[in-house]
């Protein structure tokens, strides 16, 4: 019996895989730790935790996608984009050690390679969209836009990680798995994407003080 | 001060709220890899965890399962938000010797 919120469990991926995943996490983890409090004022340390709060509790609710099949939010744009990368890394990492070690979602030995998909490369990839894309976000509408872009984006990016960790695992051959999982990941991202900019929009709405700006940064 | 800690607060109590109503409305489908790895047979190669704390999300011995899930998600929303907030003080302190 298999847990309905299922991260990659032990078994799905080889020693070697899980051990290189492992010192990628946490070589990220120490940078993050190393440059989190540039992200850190006053009012960032409790968002950490409300964030982490938050994001627990949405991956737990799973919506229905096409096919019998469901998904569940990541939250790596949104962490990324209200806390700036190395808190929201901190963020995601303790979400996902926490499911691993008290709810038995996810593997203990694939946890770095959890870590490094889903609180990682989202958080990054997210970060570098939202960077690039500052110039244009100019009003509340087109930054909602852009978050859900980059949440897309980045469940994507997090799903072909799996699938090569997968396939370099042997557990499942590239040409299969590849297809399968960019397929029902791109269902799943409209939900992340439409989830982070509700959950932008209603900061924007009570809180907006605690969203960085992109747009008044270039002027 | 006020403000921060109403922020923490209700943020926290917006996210158990969220956490409880999974209880009811969180979808009981395999997600996306799960499915994957059924459709694709490699699903058995899961190895079982070698203990339970608080397995699928439920509080081992509470029958009624929305009750059980409804408590884990409390739980899980308490711990992580507790753990996060003071390791980001932490941090913090050591970036502001005295603040």
């Amino acid at each position: 019996m298999l847990p309905p919120g299922l991260h990659i469990p032990d078994g799905f991926l080889s020693t070697p895989i899980s051990l290189a995943a492992w010192v990628i996490a946490i070589v990220v983890l120490a940078l993050a730790v190393r440059f989190a409090d540039r992200d850190l004022d006053e009012r960032a340390v409790p968002l950490m935790g409300v964030m982490a709060a938050f994001i627990f509790a949405a991956q737990m609710m799973n919506f229905p996608v096409a096919g019998g099949t469901s998904g569940h939010m990541v939250g790596g744009a949104l962490a990324a984009i209200l806390l700036g990368p190395w808190a929201a890394i901190i963020v995601l990492t303790a979400v996902v050690a926490l499911q691993a070690l008290l709810f038995q979602d996810g593997g203990l030995v694939v946890m770095g390679a959890n870590i490094l998909n889903m609180g990682i490369i989202t958080v990054l990839l997210a970060t570098l969209i939202y960077r690039v894309c500052r110039p244009f976000a100019l009003g509340n509408a087109a930054a909602l836009g852009i978050a859900f872009v980059a949440a897309w984006i980045t469940v994507e990016a997090s799903a072909i990680a799996t699938a090569l960790q997968l396939a370099a695992s042997g557990t499942s051959p590239l040409e299969v798995v590849f297809p399968a999982m960019v397929s029902v990941h791109a269902l799943i991202g409209i939900g992340e994407g439409l989830i982070t900019a509700a959950a932008l929009g209603f900061v924007l709405a009570t809180r907006p003080d605690l969203v960085p700006r992109p747009a008044a940064a270039t002027r | 001060m006020g403000r921060t800690r109403g922020l923490l607060l209700a943020g926290i109590l917006i996210s158990a709220v969220f956490a409880v109503s999974t209880a009811w409305l969180a979808s009981g489908e395999p997600d996306g890899l799960e499915r994957v790895a059924e459709d694709h047979e490699f699903i058995d190669t899961a190895k079982v965890p070698g203990y339970e704390i608080l397995p699928d999300y439920t509080i081992p011995g509470i029958e009624n399962e929305v009750l059980s899930t409804a408590l884990a998600g409390i739980a899980g929303v308490v711990i992580v938000a507790g753990l996060t907030y003071g390791f980001g003080q932490v941090l913090r302190r050591r970036a502001t010797p005295g603040g």
